[in-house]
């Protein structure tokens, strides 16, 4: 079984080149695109029931190293679901492009370097989640960041460079961060390791593994987009296609997360900052969510609502019992879905109305209702409400913070409410405007009314775009994505479980014994 | 552990003029601060190699002791290639920066703009209450060499010039900004 391991990193990788040399024939390279994506989704979903019916990870030393030496691929539960999770999201958005470039020829996706690049960027989210050592999770990161900064300025638009500036030159600082953290942590343990460093990092002095351990944060919070970290996600993440915006917004952040996971759970066991992650977890909540009101347009609205959101993964990696880690990876395979599907949907709307600016567009819910629909689904399944697994995954956050029981736990639960509750109203504000408002209800002039006027200045969409036809593929893409958020409220049972017993196997370290086991 | 102490200062000179480059306005002065960060990050593996020995080679020395310890070149040599690659985008980017007539200059951030324009609103509309206090919220260097310090209104956006240095293309006609 542990053969198939490392077929999550070189399918996509493989149908990248392939689809590089079928590039100028379109059809072709779109059917590479899907039936490598199908694969990998087949081969992750086939990993994570075993790894999930046995109970025992599974590793391979690629090259036949012997295991603290070489590089190791391990999956354990918490890197299968997350790699089912986002091949099924990498899949949806994927179609969702075909759609778009299949109306649109090639002005908007030259298809020739999106298919590779988007294949590209899949090995190194799957890369970057079955890493066993340090290092392959930098590589994985790069891989993934150097497909990104060719989504984000594809077709060199002049808008998406001035953008997608800003995007590449933080994500360079914060590679080089992390490359001397790995630098300094080699230096201090002599290995690269995650079972070792995990043994050996113990031994060191406190003080040391406090550098160590600020050094790695430090460069995982860019990626993730905490906040003081977070300013350059808002300014680049809107301007990209919408399809590339999808699935940055949806993954890119996560294996941000998932790094800071593996680095509380496994390196730095006994290095405690979860008082500084829990302030700079209610500073993201709060400080995303005023900023997501203070905006009128749509994808900028939805970047600031991702910021804040994170808020609440790193809310549950600081309070570090078994019930909120397991919450987090509910939380974090919730939010992956639902932020993505509201990209998606979003991407509908601007094509449907020609604008994405909230005071702009309006009457959609009787001009377009599909899209009404796909949009307020997700909408108030992020905003919390029950029943949608959005509520499940901020109670039971909220419930293990409950049982710690500190006052600080108290304030960040508060903290949590009050972001969820200003994310419902920034996006029903954009539903009421955008959806609801008629078409003849004169909002512009004389004026915009007193209650919205503070929106008067906010930036607007970065390009107006005259309205298109919407191909069914897009529409169908999404509604499975929005399928799939229904499907995590309604098998919110079972999924929870395995969640649980995620935080329940965080546990304990991942043991050398574990990494050289193949089955 | 024995390191060289001359590796050790190389490599916070490079890191320190490579944080000042990247700190610049101009795209290619940003790409060499990276590639000096880069090449700082890539002398921090090797000196956390320790002690320099025989190259490791299966039978080149008697003990393991005496050879070096091969994993920080292995760790080098991938973030050379890394680094090389994102420099090649890097002059691309810059290429094309500089094709679109935008200079190779980083923006601000229309966002940011909108604040610091609202910003200046309110401070005209508010009157001088405040003017005392908070002037740094805008000031900024106009004009020529005048170096003391003037306040800025929102009418003043259209001469506001950053004097940043940029490399902007100088050929006839064609102007920078």
């Amino acid at each position: 079984m542990s053969g198939l391991v490392p077929l999550l990193a070189t399918l996509p990788l493989l149908g990248a080149a392939v689809a590089l040399i079928f590039g100028r024939r379109r059809r072709v390279q779109v059917g590479v695109s899907i039936i490598t994506l199908t694969l990998v989704l087949a081969v992750a979903a086939v990993l994570l029931y075993d790894v999930h019916s046995t109970g025992i990870p599974l590793a391979v030393s690629v090259g036949g190293w012997p295991v603290p030496f070489g590089i190791v691929l391990y999956v354990d539960r918490l890197s299968a679901l997350l790699v089912v999770v986002s091949s099924i999201v990498l899949l949806a958005v994927l179609l969702f492009s075909v759609g778009q470039g299949a109306a649109d020829g090639d002005d908007e996706t030259p298809v020739s370097i999106f298919h590779p690049s988007y294949l590209i960027l899949a090995a190194g989210i799957f890369t970057a989640f079955i890493a066993g050592d340090l290092f392959n999770l930098y590589v994985g990161f790069e891989i993934l960041l150097v497909a990104s900064y060719v989504l984000i300025t594809l077709g060199s638009t002049e808008n998406r460079i001035r953008t997608g500036v800003v995007y590449i030159v933080v994500s360079l600082v914060s590679s080089i961060l992390f490359l001397s953290a790995i630098a300094a942590i080699y230096g201090a343990l002599g290995t690269v390791n995650m079972a070792q460093l995990s043994q050996r990092m113990t031994e060191l002095p406190q003080d040391v593994q406090l550098v160590l351990h600020l050094m790695l944060l430090l460069a995982f919070s860019i990626k993730a987009a905490v906040f003081p970290l977070s300013f350059w996600l808002p300014d680049s993440y809107p301007t990209a296609p919408a399809p590339v915006t999808a699935v940055f917004a949806g993954l890119l952040t996560k294996v941000g997360v998932y790094a800071m996971i593996r680095t509380e759970t496994q390196i730095f066991r006994d290095n405690d900052v979860n008082f500084l992650l829990l302030v700079v977890a209610l500073a993201t909540m709060i400080v995303g969510v005023l900023g997501a009101v203070a905006q009128a347009e749509l994808k900028r609205i939805l970047s600031f609502t991702l910021v804040s959101h994170i808020g609440y993964m790193v809310f549950g990696l600081a309070v570090a019992t078994p019930a909120a880690l397991g919450a987090t990876i509910y939380y974090m395979v919730h939010h992956i879905v639902v932020q993505t599907t509201l990209f998606l949907a979003v991407g509908l709307v601007e094509r449907r109305a020609g604008s994405t600016s909230i005071l702009k567009v309006k009457g959609l819910m009787k001009a377009a209702p599909v899209i009404a629909v796909l949009y307020f689904l997700p909408a108030i399944n992020l905003g919390g409400l029950p029943p949608f697994s959005g509520f499940i995954g901020k109670f039971a956050l909220f419930e293990a913070a409950a049982q710690v029981g500190t006052p600080i736990m108290y304030v960040l639960i508060i903290g949590g409410i009050v972001t969820s509750l200003l994310t419902l109203y920034a996006l029903m504000r954009a539903w009421n405007l955008s959806f609801w408002r008629e078409d003849d209800d004169q909002l512009d002039d004389p004026g915009v009314p007193e209650r919205i006027s503070y929106l008067d200045g906010a930036p607007a969409a970065a390009t107006q775009t005259e309205r298109r036809v919407i191909p069914r593929i897009m529409t169908a893409a999404t509604t499975g994505m929005v399928g799939v958020t229904l499907a995590l409220t309604v098998f919110a049972g079972p999924l929870y479980d395995l969640c649980a017993s995620i935080g329940d196997a965080l546990q304990d370290p991942i043991s050398l014994s574990e990494l050289e086991g193949e089955r | 552990m024995n390191v060289s102490l001359v590796l050790i200062v190389i490599m916070g000179a490079l890191f320190a003029a490579g944080v000042y480059a990247m700190l610049e306005r101009s795209l290619t002065r940003v790409l060499i601060g990276f590639l000096l960060l880069g090449n700082a990050a890539n002398l921090f593996l090797l000196v956390v190699m320790g002690r320099p020995g025989v190259a490791p080679f299966f039978g080149s020395a008697d003990s393991p002791e005496e050879m070096s310890d091969p994993l920080p070149q292995a760790l080098t040599l991938t973030a050379i290639v890394i680094t090389f690659a994102v420099s090649a985008f890097l002059l691309a980017l810059i290429y094309r920066s500089w094709q679109l007539g935008q200079a190779d200059t980083v923006h601000d951030d229309e966002a940011d703009l909108a604040i610091r324009v609202r910003a200046a609103e309110d401070e005209d509309t508010m009157g001088d209450e405040i003017s005392d206090t908070d002037d740094d919220a805008t000031t900024d260097f106009v004009g020529l060499d005048t170096a003391p310090i003037t306040v800025l209104h929102s009418r003043d956006f259209d001469a506001l010039r950053d004097d940043a240095p940029t490399d902007s293309p100088t050929g006839p006609g064609e102007d920078g900004r």
